[in-house]
């Protein structure tokens, strides 16, 4: 009974590893010219599991129905929502990617078996209710992920991404089982809600270090400050559908794992993790505006960006309150939406040969040339800016708003006052395209897949979205209470 | 919601016809621009002859459950509506002025200042501070925009400086925003005007509130971004710069720092009076030495807008009426001088004063309207620069003399450069021959200077007109502040006789 109970709670994850394992046979025999059935079966089964998560999300599942395997699993509203955001993500690279590769000849079947796995591990981190559960879903997402980065093999750049990133990512991996083992030695439990209990009765050193060494390895894979130094690199040299990726999916499931783990296995112990997540979120803002401002490379400024926009979202976790978690999911909503958006619409740069183009120098008069696609980037940009009324002055809104609510007023006075030095380079942005002399470098045609991406990211972001903003703060607040709060 | 949406149907009409003009060629894009603005005039017009004088203090009120976290509120009081009406009277001549000054990119240029007009309505009709804080603020794009496309050579540096020290004062308003919201547990104005703040949060609160208007404002010492601003910016961007973007620092503090923090506005007065007099001596003097028709104006705002800070911050109703007509009358005058700029500079394509002379010779209609807002300008009785300066004076002279002779000073000076400029342009001999050449005003010109002409005279002899609808509304306000305020030094009351049995008790008792 309770495994027939555990399997239906894991449907969607079931459906991916299923349908990622009947695809590498597929591909296997197929050969390259499976790449698009095999592309296309993917985005089915991502629209499967969306589907198959989506109910759970607007019922606000929470409490013991939601476990599975004994506590090691947890199907609630909050991996839900978080879910529904990788999947979005992931449906997404897979969509702009054939272009991409099909100009290096480069497009085989396994990119997006890869894709599929890597969202089958996102999948399970944000379910994770256990540090055990928690490694393997970080584990099989980062394998995608280090193949992934290195997919272009013949290109350098690529490659020294996909090394750079590996070799970083297993050290992060080292740290955070070297303070899982801490946890597990102090504890006596791997389960989060047993980690909590221990914590209940005080902080001993061994718990301390346990958990800040976790936390150290969580804020690596979101790139926070002063664990970033990889972000620039291999988000440069990877190539362009695979960055839009990692910019965007394996960020809200590290970011909702991290908000899980501090929330439901540090709840008790807030004070002491909550100034280490306050100075990773002011850090993060502060040199994810100073890295940018410099950059001539478009992608180079987003991965900045990228930092910056992390640093806001853990004010929300900084709160360690219901309000600031909501604020946190509806800020990764949104950052989603504009990071997915403007990847789209740098994968749409491209001069007449189909080269791609990725400097500010390229684009410069870019709204006389090609309007459309320049007012949907500047609409994209004030939105990363955080000016009203596009929506992504509404996330750091609803996390300013929590941190406010939190006392936290130090760190709401700096955080938004650092957003005016990340405002300089977005506003750059709309200055090379609508201020500077048309180079006219921009030629080359996009197919309607694009647009269409580009232009469902615009309207998310745009003012008419405010109208949606009632139905997805009752979302959020749903998918924030369904955590066990220990605090 | 009470009867027909006027006020939604005010933003929404800019706002579709914004749209639409992304889409259409030039020409067509003028003819709606400009259709827009005029529909919006007339509702603006049936919103004036609707609204009832000694009325309910909010009126037109309308109010839906949009939002998560904030409300679709609108409503107008006396000041607000005013404020709309300045906008909405200045819109279509900012269209008429662009007509054939703005070749490129016509479609898009409209759709701006369509937006921007969208944006200063919201911002004086809304009802919850979240709603103001997004109308307020969503103005940087289009002007970043109009600023940095259309406008002159230096036009990137300029935009630069308008955007982010406007978005730095801004950002740390929200803050403050956020902190009154929880504390007070609702977002609605009204109801916020009415809360107490305790004193010592009210000192931090005003401190963020005065960061974002002293900016917009601008007062002295955070002004530098407007000079470079207006001179870059194209004539309409500039007009409507100076007509209502710079009301919106004004329209903050009588509508937030006032009645929301008085004992934190009593206790800087002497700080917005030291800033005020520094702006209006200095920046007279700077205007006296410009060599840029534009430059001189734009120190010229800020001179004025200082006569504004005093006389908000005199605390009685002098002063506050004063400044209110300051504000419309600087909003028409100033709009009014760009415009006569620009007139030239068309013909011209120069700013440069030594360029000109003896225009009232060749062009003697356009000296004529010149010479009349140069005249308001100055503040001469039967334009409306005299009765808002007069009335400011008058408030803070109740409050302290020093300043009132300080500000006086920099009316004179006022005087200085403006007839300096006025001399230099009409005046003198025609020493130039491309400018002895210049046509007089056309229709359109004459359809531009001619409403803002009435509207001048109108304000300096009639003030009643605009100050009738406000009076309630500055009542309440000055009732509102009463209890912070302070007693000035010129109130020079008769003592009372010392009474004399006393003295006689006092010598009996020895």
């Amino acid at each position: 009974m309770e495994l027939t109970n555990s399997l239906t709670l894991i449907v969607p994850e079931l459906i991916l590893s299923i349908s990622g394992l009947i695809l590498l046979l597929i591909a296997a025999w197929g050969g390259n010219e499976a790449s698009r059935p095999v592309s296309i079966a993917s985005c089915i089964a991502l629209g499967g599991a969306f589907f198959l998560v989506a109910p759970s999300v607007c019922a606000g599942a929470s409490g013991p129905d939601t476990i599975a395997f004994g506590g090691q699993f947890r199907a609630d509203a909050f991996a839900g929502l978080a879910k529904l955001m990788i999947y979005v993500a992931a449906g997404a690279a897979l969509v702009v990617a054939p272009a991409y590769f099909d100009r290096a000849k480069a497009m085989r079947p396994e990119f997006a078996i890869l894709v599929l796995f890597a969202a089958l591990g996102m999948s399970i981190m944000v379910s994770a209710a256990d540090l055990l559960t928690l490694y393997i879903g970080l584990e099989l997402n980062s394998l995608a992920a280090y193949v992934l980065a290195a997919y272009l093999r013949d290109d350098d750049k690529s490659a020294e991404a996909g090394l750079k990133y590996f070799v970083l990512g297993a050290l992060a991996s080292g740290i955070l089982l070297f303070g899982m083992s801490l946890l597990y030695g102090f504890a006596g439990t791997t389960s989060f809600s047993g980690i909590n209990l221990a914590m209940a009765g005080g902080l001993s050193g061994g718990l301390l270090f346990g958990m800040i060494f976790v936390l150290a390895g969580m804020a690596f894979k979101v790139s926070a400050v002063p664990f970033h130094m990889w972000t620039p690199d291999v988000y440069e040299g990877a190539p362009t559908p695979v960055t839009a990726f990692f910019a965007s999916a394996p960020k809200v499931a590290a970011v909702a794992l991290t908000g899980r783990l501090a929330l439901e296995a540090f709840g008790s112990q807030a004070d002491a993790w909550q100034q280490i997540v306050t100075f990773a979120a002011l850090a993060s803002i502060v040199v994810g505006a100073l890295g940018a401002i410099g950059q001539e490379n478009i992608k180079r400024l987003l991965a900045y960006s990228s930092i910056n926009n992390v640093g806001f979202i853990l004010v929300g976790l900084a709160t360690a309150s219901i309000a600031g978690t909501s604020a946190m999911m509806i800020y990764l909503a949104f950052y989603v939406a504009m990071t997915i958006g403007s990847f789209v619409a740098l994968l749409m740069l491209k001069d007449e040969d189909g080269n791609y183009l990725e400097t500010f120098g390229d684009i410069a008069g870019l709204s006389t040339t090609r309007p459309a696609l320049a007012w949907c980037l500047l609409l994209l940009m004030f939105s990363l800016a955080g000016i009203p009324p596009l929506m992504g002055f509404y996330g750091k809104w609803m996390v300013f708003q929590a941190a406010v609510e939190a006392d936290l007023l130090l760190l709401a006075v700096f955080g938004i006052a650092a957003s005016v030095i990340g405002a300089f380079y977005y506003i750059k942005f709309i200055k090379v395209m609508f201020f500077d002399e048309p180079v006219d470098r921009v030629k080359g045609l996009s197919d309607w897949a694009h647009w269409a991406l580009l232009v469902i990211a615009t309207a998310v972001i745009s003012p008419v979205a405010f109208l949606a903003t009632n139905w997805l703060v009752n979302l959020t607040d749903m998918a924030a209470a369904s955590l066990s709060f220990a605090g | 919601m009470t009867g027909f949406p006027i006020l939604s149907i005010m933003l929404l009409v800019p706002f579709g016809c914004a749209m639409a003009c992304f889409f259409l060629d030039a020409k067509t894009a003028r003819v709606l621009a400009l259709t827009a603005t005029l529909i919006d005039l007339v509702l603006g017009i049936l919103l004036w002859a609707n609204f009832d004088i000694g009325g309910a203090q909010w009126q037109f009120t309308e109010r839906a459950d949009l939002f998560g976290g904030f409300e679709w509120a609108l409503g107008i009081d006396g000041i607000a509506l005013m404020l709309i009406m300045l906008s909405v009277f200045l819109m279509p001549i900012c269209i008429g002025a662009s007509w054939h000054s703005i070749t490129k990119r016509v479609g898009e240029y409209m759709a701006a200042f369509l937006f921007m007009e969208v944006l200063m309505i919201g911002t004086f009709a809304a009802q919850d501070l979240y709603l103001f804080y997004i109308f307020f603020e969503a103005g940087l794009i289009p002007m970043y925009l109009i600023i940095g496309i259309w406008g002159g050579s230096d036009r990137i540096y300029a935009s630069y400086k308008f955007f982010l020290y406007t978005l730095l004062g801004s950002v740390l308003m929200f803050i403050a925003m956020l902190w009154m919201v929880n504390e007070a547990g609702t977002s609605s104005i009204p109801a916020l005007m009415q809360y107490d703040f305790p004193a010592e949060a009210q000192t931090w609160l005003w401190l963020a509130f005065f960061s974002s208007f002293a900016v917009k404002m601008p007062m002295w010492p955070v002004h530098t971004w407007l000079p470079a601003a207006h001179v870059q910016a194209p004539t309409a961007g500039s007009v409507i710069l100076a007509g209502v973007l710079l009301k919106l620092g004004g329209y903050g503090f009588i509508r937030f720092s006032l009645p929301m923090f008085p004992e934190a506005s009593a206790q800087f007065m002497w700080l917005i009076f030291i800033l005020s007099m520094a702006a209006v001596v200095l920046t007279s003097l700077i205007a006296l030495v410009q060599h840029d028709m534009k430059k001189l104006i734009a120190y010229s705002s800020v001179a004025h807008m200082a006569i504004v800070t005093v006389g908000l911050f005199s605390f009685n109703v002098q002063g506050l009426e004063g400044a209110m007509i300051v504000m419309l009358s600087h909003g028409l005058v100033s709009g009014a001088l760009f415009l006569c700029v620009g007139v030239i500079y068309d013909r011209l394509h120069t700013r440069e004063i030594d360029r000109y002379g003896g225009l009232s010779i060749n062009m003697k209609y356009y000296a004529l309207f010149f010479m009349l807002f140069t005249m308001a300008s100055i503040g001469l009785p039967g334009t409306s620069g005299f009765v808002g300066e007069f009335l400011s004076l008058a408030g803070i002279y109740q409050v302290s003399s020093v300043v009132a002779f300080v500000c006086t000073i920099g009316i004179i000076l006022g005087a200085a450069y403006m007839l300096y400029l006025y001399r230099r342009v009409a005046f003198g001999e025609q020493k130039n021959a491309d400018a002895a050449a210049m046509p007089d005003l056309n229709l359109r010109e004459w359809l531009m200077l001619g409403p803002i002409a009435a509207a001048v005279l109108w304000m300096g002899v009639y003030p009643e007109s605009f100050l009738a609808p406000m009076r309630n509304d500055i009542a309440m306000l000055d009732a509102r502040i009463a209890r912070a305020a302070r007693a000035g030094d010129a109130h020079l009351e008769i003592g009372e006789p010392a009474p004399v049995e006393v003295v006689e008790a006092h010598g009996e008792a020895h």
